[in-house]
């Protein structure tokens, strides 16, 4: 458990560092993806085995590719991994934040208990979360609906006339994310009409 | 030497900064989010370090917690994503910094 920890620690730590300090957007996803499977590594020596697995498919799976489909929808021109003028002062912030949960962490006598890790969570999460927590259940059921129709509301295509209709062929799909080639597009469709 | 609880708030809170410092230093609107969500991850680990070490009537509370925290932030990305790209699309570009219409 302790070589995992810090071998594990650090690639997580390491790969956080990388996603500041590289200077490409595409290898901060990936160093994002590698942090995020570092992390249910760490989940597993706790002994979590659902919520490593969840972690896994949501994060490294799910978000990873739902951020490297966003990186290219935008341009490419800004695939540079540039700084605001808080490089500085934010390093400073997270320095200090580290440090004040650290000291906390390392000088609060912590009321611990040796038993020696669960032996599987799985079949005692789904109890709980059909028993006692069944209504935070539903209601993140609810949330995922909403965040789903949200998003597909703000990305659709505005005007009604980006919309495919019957007499028009379906526009490619660099439509959506070139607002530069927008006119382009419109101006070939007045000819063909 | 073995590894305890404040190890893991130790490591948590290492990954926290990171992720802070990521949301404040970078100027693309997507890296800023990567850096919510390793904020986000940080705090799941806590969660479960504190499920695996604390004793409690329930101890696997903490792992519903962490549960719930992957559900909402998946939501959160995937919102966040889509006004990335809305943004984009009315203002032709994601720099944090030059979206700034509100300011007069």
């Amino acid at each position: 458990m302790a070589l995992g920890f810090w071998s594990l620690g650090a690639l997580a730590v390491l790969a956080a560092l990388g996603i500041v300090l590289t200077q490409n957007l595409l290898h901060a996803v990936l160093f994002l993806i590698l942090s995020f499977i570092a992390v249910a590594g760490l989940f597993l020596t706790l002994s979590a085995d659902f919520v490593a697995v969840a972690q896994v498919l949501i994060y490294a799976g799910a978000v990873g590719v739902l951020i490297v489909f966003a990186i290219m929808l935008t341009p490419s021109g800004e695939r540079r991994n540039a700084d605001t003028a808080f490089f500085g002062p934010g390093f400073i912030l997270g320095g200090l934040i580290t440090t004040v949960m650290g000291f906390v962490a390392f000088t609060t006598p912590w009321e611990t208990v040796q038993r020696g890790g669960f032996e599987t969570t799985v079949a005692a999460i789904g109890e709980s979360l059909t028993n006692r927590w069944a209504l935070p259940f539903e209601i993140a059921s609810v949330l995922l609906i909403v965040a789903m129709i949200g998003a597909i509301v703000l990305v659709r295509a505005a005007d009604p006339e980006d919309l495919p209709s019957a007499d028009q062929p379906v526009p490619d799909i660099s439509d959506d994310a070139r607002p530069a080639g927008r006119e382009v597009v419109a101006a070939g469709r007045g000819e063909h009409t | 030497m073995s590894v305890g609880l404040e190890h893991y708030l130790g490591l948590s809170a290492i990954l926290f900064g990171i992720g802070l410092w990521i949301a404040l230093a970078k100027r693309n609107a997507i890296i800023v989010l990567m850096g919510i969500e390793i904020m986000l991850s940080s705090v799941n680990l806590m969660m479960l370090a504190f499920s695996r070490f604390v004793p409690g009537p329930r101890p696997l509370t903490g792992h519903i917690f962490a549960i719930f925290i992957l559900t909402v932030a998946a939501a959160e990305a995937s919102v966040a994503l889509a006004l990335a790209v809305t943004v984009y699309r009315n203002r032709g570009t994601v720099d944090i910094d030059k979206v700034n219409l509100m300011r007069s």
